[in-house]
């Protein structure tokens, strides 16, 4: 008979745990670390226009396609590269080159070129280690021709290396942009 | 009290005034637990030493009795040894009820009777204690899948999900010392949060006739129990250590049980497991170590007629997840792919980085039951579970050591269950159940993969059988469950409108932000699930079972809410607010043959599922970390059939062989296409040698084949190498070749003293040091599977 009294109690307690109040609505969160545009920089030597390669993609992983915004290089003219990674999912946006420079050990860019687009790349800015890091860089328009050219950032590779090929770690950025050197 | 005094002396007044000596003492013995006759029983009257024996009836008679009091000595070989006072007056009938001894009562439990109640027309396929603890150092699904017709999902060799005849997370139940598992089971890579060390028994019910436990186990039930403990005064224990030669590691298990003849008893045991990173056979798997600290205390007191038990237990799990699993998007799969050995490969450390899971559980219950006579068995249990699941991914600056998903859900279940025999034939079970879940995901700067929720549940069941007579067994059962889940989600605005959400439920909205939305989803389920089932056994030795049962699940949070990149799959996933719930017809026929020399069963099955939620690929996005394959969830109609096949053959003294069979075929029947993570036929073959008389020395040779998947979807894609400037097709489906393992194992037994004991094992895991690769293991695409390993047991019972 103890037990059952026990045991009523029991019941008693547990519709207590059960009767808990509602929590309010939750607080939103937005993604820290998505990057939502990379900025790629391209200034003449002899200081006209800088040319703009853009790839925004607001809603990151969500279904809309990225927003890419190309540009037309010069023949024959060099141009001195920048790169800006910025997350503007954040109010003010938070510029994660930043972030990529301070962990310049973990990161590198790579630049690659495909269907005849004639350009060359040098003067990649450099991690702590001697090693290429990429967020600076000089491009040279060759001749007239066009192609894709890819920004990829890697995180973790193995440095140094010969490319992408040998770069080995994850990607953490792959934008291709239309270009033609005119 | 003049009355009082007036019936003493009345009382008296009897034994010395009446002394006629020839009355008799006649009576019944029946066994206390299932009322049989019980033979042999010896009864002693204390002084005269006059001695007498139950009859085949149970039937037992003193003569030549004087009215009066008696002291008599009631024993049998299989009991505890009663003593009672009886007051003879004239010619007395009094019957009497045996308690089985401790073994019996032990045997009783695991073949049935505390959790006689499973299913009494569906196979119980089991794992005793001498088999879990050849699995001490490995996990619940290592040990699970060493039964036919049950495999597992891996996510390397430490997350390890139990597949029951094709389907596994939200589609199988566990439930754990009474209690029904709420620890985030709905993801692939969340393994079940039990140690395996804490339990004794372990039972797979391959299919929803269970309906005590729950009406949505559209795979199966898997049942772990730990010990009866005995009622004696006793101080009893154990301790397992196993040394592993892959991971670098070890295992302590420790467990100590006191108990006392009136029916106290407690339990305490605990677990330490610590491996450094894993091998295959030409490298290492770099990040894939574990941290295992379990503990579990048990206080209770026990009857025959009441009971009370409470029990708590944590477990806490640091997983490491293979480094190399860890990309980008379509492109870095195809060097995966590409790659024969892992992207990333480090030397040996016992540190265990991110990506990893860190999961903490807790389980706390508090259970009684009465007996009441010609009403049955009353049985009440509450049960507090709190799973914390972080998972960290590789981060980046201030946020690198912070995880990624911080889930913490809390539930709350109340169960009263009656069991009666309402006749010799008719035996019936019915039960309420009550239920409250919160889930709450706290703010890791990256959006909540699961929002949070409060969910209440409310399940009702009866569960009839009818011995109809001594072969013919049937059993019905159906169940009810209503479920309610109130939801606060932010969807992404895009995906919200891409969706038609917004036109579909607009007043779920409670807030419109800069790029998300709040919505609060208030969804409810009314489920039905039913059992009907028979068992017929005929010559002696053969069974067959019969069962057809109805299960409904309701969708799971991941299936209803999830948006957004999956990073250890490499891939967008997302769910659909509108899904109903998923039903399924299964029907399960099994063919027993039990006897000493040749055991053997056979049991097809066929489960046609409709709207059965899946997951498959629909569509390529770009993001900037470049281009990943969209994977959704979808209701489709599905269906699967298979057979699981047992034999066991003793062609010589003292050794036997084991043999194991299974298959499963999946399809979309909508489709008309192969569903996804079926797995592949597996035969295994055990020669088994156990020598009781020389230290039960026990060796075995196992072989197991696996047979290549060659049923799968197509699910390959297409992305942009900007190397080449070409794009190049992902292959995300082909499965991995056939693969042959042979494992080894041995134990001793040696006596110390009298009362302990000591077991010495050796166990050889891939003999052969084959390299291959597991369809059902998600990180197949990056790294080879475990190679040889070498492990050594070390038990010592006390």
């Amino acid at each position: 008979m103890k037990n059952m009294k026990f045991l009523t109690a029991a019941l008693i307690i547990s519709s207590l745990f059960i009767g808990c109040s509602k929590d309010d609505a939750p607080e939103p969160v937005n993604d820290e670390e998505v990057i939502t545009t990379l900025t790629v920089t391209l200034v003449p030597a002899d200081g006209g226009t800088a040319v703009i390669l853009q790839t925004r993609d607001l809603d990151g992983d969500g279904p809309d396609a990225p927003v890419i915004t190309t540009g037309d290089l010069t023949a024959g003219v060099t141009y001195s590269g920048s790169i800006v990674l910025l997350n503007e999912t954040e109010d003010p946006a938070e510029n994660i080159t930043e972030e990529v420079e301070e962990e310049n050990l973990e990161h590198q860019f790579f630049y690659t070129s495909t269907g005849g687009l004639d350009i060359t790349t040098s003067d990649v800015n450099l991690d702590d280690d001697g090693n290429l890091l990429g967020t600076e860089f000089t491009l040279v328009a060759g001749a007239v021709s066009s192609g894709t050219l890819t920004f990829t950032l890697r995180h973790e590779p193995t440095k140094p290396n010969t490319g992408l090929e040998d770069a080995r770690g994850e990607t953490d950025i792959s934008a291709t942009f239309n270009v033609s050197v005119q | 009290m003049r009355i009082y005094a007036l019936l003493v002396l009345l009382f008296s007044s009897i034994t010395t005034l009446s002394q006629n000596c020839d009355n008799s003492l006649s009576g019944k013995i029946t066994d206390l637990h299932d009322g049989q006759l019980l033979i042999g029983v010896t009864l002693i009257i204390a002084d005269t030493e006059q001695a007498v024996q139950t009859d085949t009836d149970g039937l037992f008679t003193f003569s030549n009795l004087c009215n009066g009091t008696y002291y008599i000595q009631i024993s049998h070989p299989y009991c505890l040894t009663k003593g009672v006072r009886i007051k003879v007056s004239g010619n007395t009938i009094k019957n009497y009820k045996l308690e089985h001894h401790l073994e019996e009562l032990n045997q009783i439990t695991i073949e049935g009777s505390a959790y006689s109640e499973k299913s009494k027309t569906l196979l119980e396929n089991s794992i005793d204690k001498n088999q879990l603890e050849r699995f001490s150092s490995g996990s619940l699904g290592d040990a699970l899948k060493s039964l036919s017709g049950v495999s597992s999902l891996n996510t390397g060799n430490t997350v390890v999900k139990p597949i029951i005849n094709g389907l596994h997370s939200s589609r199988v139940v566990i439930v754990n010392n009474g209690v029904r598992m709420e620890d985030q089971e709905w993801g692939a890579e969340h393994a079940p949060n039990i140690d395996i060390n804490s339990i004794s028994n372990l039972t797979v019910i391959k299919g929803a006739g269970a309906l005590q436990y729950s009406g949505d186990a559209v795979g199966g039930v898997i049942i772990a129990e730990s010990a009866k403990v005995p009622v004696k005064d006793s101080l009893y224990g154990k301790s397992l250590m196993t040394a592993a030669s892959n991971g670098r590691g070890s295992t302590l298990n420790s467990k100590l049980t006191k108990s006392y003849q009136n029916g106290w008893y407690a339990t305490l045991q605990g677990t330490l497991k610590r491996f450094g990173d894993f091998e295959a056979p030409d490298y290492v798997l770099s990040n894939t170590g574990i941290f295992e600290r379990s503990a579990s205390f048990k206080v209770g007191f026990n009857r025959f007629d009441y009971g009370i038990e409470g029990y708590y237990s944590i477990f806490k799990n640091e997983v490491g997840i293979l480094r190399a699993s860890h990309l980008g998007g379509g492109g870095d799969q195809i060097r995966a792919l590409e790659s024969d050995i892992p992207l990333v490969i480090k030397d040996f450390t016992y540190s265990i980085d991110a990506p990893k899971q860190d999961v903490t559980h807790h389980l706390a219950t508090i259970k009684g039951f009465k007996r009441f006579d010609n009403f049955g068995k009353l049985s009440f249990q509450y049960d507090f579970q709190r799973n914390n699941r972080l998972e960290f991914d590789i981060r980046r600056g201030d946020d690198r050591n912070k995880a990624s998903l911080d889930l913490q859900l809390d539930t709350h279940t109340v169960l009263l269950d009656l069991n009666s025999r309402l006749t010799d034939e008719i035996e019936m079970k019915t039960g309420v159940m009550a239920g409250y879940q919160n889930n709450f995901a706290a703010d890791t700067g990256i959006r909540r993969l699961i929002p949070d929720y409060q969910k209440y549940d409310l399940g009702v069941y009866f569960i009839v059988d009818y011995q109809l007579n001594d072969q013919l067994l049937l059993e019905a059962g159906a169940r009810y469950d209503y479920s309610y889940m109130d939801v606060f989600k932010f969807y992404k605005t895009s995906f919200w409108e891409s969706r038609n959400y917004d036109l579909y439920v607009p007043e779920i909205v409670v807030e419109e932000l800069a790029t998300q939305i709040l919505t609060n989803p208030q969804l409810s389920f009314n489920n039905g699930s039913a059992t009907l089932g028979a068992n017929y056994a005929f010559d002696k030795d053969y069974t067959l079972f019969f069962n057809y049962s109805i299960a409904s699940r309701a969708p799971n949070p991941s299936e209803l809410f999830s948006e957004g990149l999956h990073h250890s799959a490499s891939r967008i996933e997302r769910g659909d607010l509108r899904f109903t719930s998923e039903v399924a017809h299964k029907v399960a026929l099994t063919f027993q043959r039990e006897s000493d020399q040749f055991s053997f069963s056979i049991n097809p099955y066929i489960n046609t599922i409709s709207d059965f939620i899946v997951i498959e690929p629909t569509d390529v996005e770009y993001t900037l970390r470049g281009e990943f394959q969209v994977w959704e969830y979808r209701q489709t109609n599905a269906q699967l059939l298979g057979v699981d096949v047992d034999a066991s053959y003793t062609f010589a003294k003292n050794v036997r062989l084991n043999s194991q069979f299974s298959l499963v075929k999946g399809y979309d029947r909508t489709k008309d296409t192969p569903l996804i993570g079926m797995p592949p036929v597996n035969v295994s073959n055990e020669i088994v040698y156990q020598n009781p008389e020389f230290n039960n020395i026990r060796l075995s040779l196992q072989s197991a084949y696996h047979l290549k998947q060659n049923n799968y979807p197509d699910n390959n894609f297409e992305v942009f190498i900007p190397q080449t400037g070409t794009r190049q097709t992902v292959d995300v489906s082909s499965t991995p070749e056939a693969y042959h393992l042979l494992n080894f194992n041995s134990s001793i037994d040696l006596n110390i003293n009298q009362k302990s004991k000591l077991t010495v094992g050796l166990q050889i895991t891939n003999l052969l040091n084959t390299s291959y690769r597991n369809y059902l293991n998600r990180l197949r695409y990056y790294a080879d599977d475990l190679g040889r390993n070498f492990l050594l047991n070390i038990k010592i019972n006390y």
